[in-house]
């Protein structure tokens, strides 16, 4: 039998040496090979802020309120827009395109709170004087170790350029859900799946992003009077 | 794997808001975690666990990898994991790199008075 008289409807039988292994179509394979790419650049990232971590006093100065309240309410966003996403996705599936809208609007508002509430959050750190290659000048002295070593002012940059990165991942998943909202009856339900694998990679890359950044680094002791 | 129709979506939202509760009591475990006192290795650990925990369930159940077929899976997956895995090449100069770093060990050295031997 050919599989690629069926190429058209997804075969259901396994593959048997047809033209159509994976049983999705190129874009849906685009898209994933396209995650496999972009978690190696995150992983590149987190991996040389572990790597300047463990070879540096790090500084710990996440206070409880504003950054973990914040962060920990900005993971809540993400993981709802996940789940509105994956609802759009199955009204989709079903043919129910008007609420399929429905819900990636719902994801697109989860996607700007979370955008929203991270700027406030940065704006708090700036304000403190925290920048890419400058510790505030408080942070250093408490942070200082007893035998004389400061703490790196690489923590700035490494907070800067993975938080920046993801964010500006998903200010882009908010724009092409924003097109996908208004091409949703054009469009073919396999887009509208492949519009959510992106938006759940963006959820998941946080998942990693949110403890090794802010768990790891929260002023426990209140060292700077928080 | 799963050989449902294609155009089906499986899995129900019943099924998904139960994976959504999971990963949001997980990240309230991690908060908790991030005010208890322990070995930074021994947090970190934990940590990365239930990151990965949250991250299978996002690529199982929200970006449906569960129900694709095992040939995509098998594609996708493990060179990802064998690539992050080499990574880890660069841990060793980490550690050497901050024990390079001079350690003061009493008072900090402070240069000599003129005239005084060196």
């Amino acid at each position: 039998m050919s599989t690629e008289a069926h190429v058209g409807h997804f075969p259901s039988v396994d593959w048997n040496g047809g033209a159509f292994p994976y049983r999705v179509g190129h874009r849906k394979l685009g898209m994933w090979l396209f995650i496999v790419s972009d978690s190696l650049t995150f992983s590149a990232l987190l991996m040389g802020y572990a790597y300047l971590r463990a070879s540096n006093n790090w500084p710990t100065p996440f206070p409880f309120y504003p950054s973990i309240v914040f962060s920990s309410v900005m993971t809540f966003c993400l993981l709802s827009s996940s789940l509105t996403m994956v609802f759009g996705v199955s009204a989709s599936s079903k043919g129910d395109k008007s609420r399929a809208r429905m819900w990636i609007l719902a994801t697109i508002f989860f996607g700007v709170a979370f955008i929203v509430l991270h700027l406030i959050e940065w704006s708090h750190l700036i304000g403190e004087g925290l920048r890419p290659f400058y510790l505030p000048e408080h942070w250093a002295k408490v942070f200082t170790l007893a035998d004389g070593t400061p703490p790196t002012s690489l923590f700035g940059a490494t907070f800067f350029a993975i938080t920046g990165l993801h964010m500006f991942h998903v200010a882009s998943g908010a724009v092409y859900l924003l097109v996908v909202a208004a091409r949703v009856k054009k469009l073919k339900h396999e887009d509208i799946e492949i519009s959510g694998l992106y938006w759940h990679f963006v959820d998941l890359v946080w998942m990693f992003v949110f403890p090794l950044i802010y768990i790891m680094s929260v002023d426990m002791h209140g060292a700077l009077g928080h | 794997m799963s050989t449902h129709a294609d155009e089906h979506f499986a899995g129900s939202n019943k099924l998904f808001t139960t994976i959504w509760v999971w990963l949001v009591l997980l990240t309230f475990v991690e908060i908790f975690l991030a005010y208890k006192t322990m070995p930074i290795h021994i947090m970190l650990t934990i940590l990365l666990g239930l990151s990965i925990i949250k991250a299978a369930l996002i690529v199982a159940y929200f970006m449906h990898l569960k129900f694709e077929r095992l040939s995509l899976v098998l594609t996708l997956v493990p060179m990802l994991v064998i690539c992050i895995c080499l990574l880890f090449v660069f841990f060793p100069d980490s550690f050497r790199s901050s024990d390079l770093r001079y350690k003061f060990q009493e008072a900090p050295p402070v240069a000599p008075a003129p005239g005084e031997e060196p």
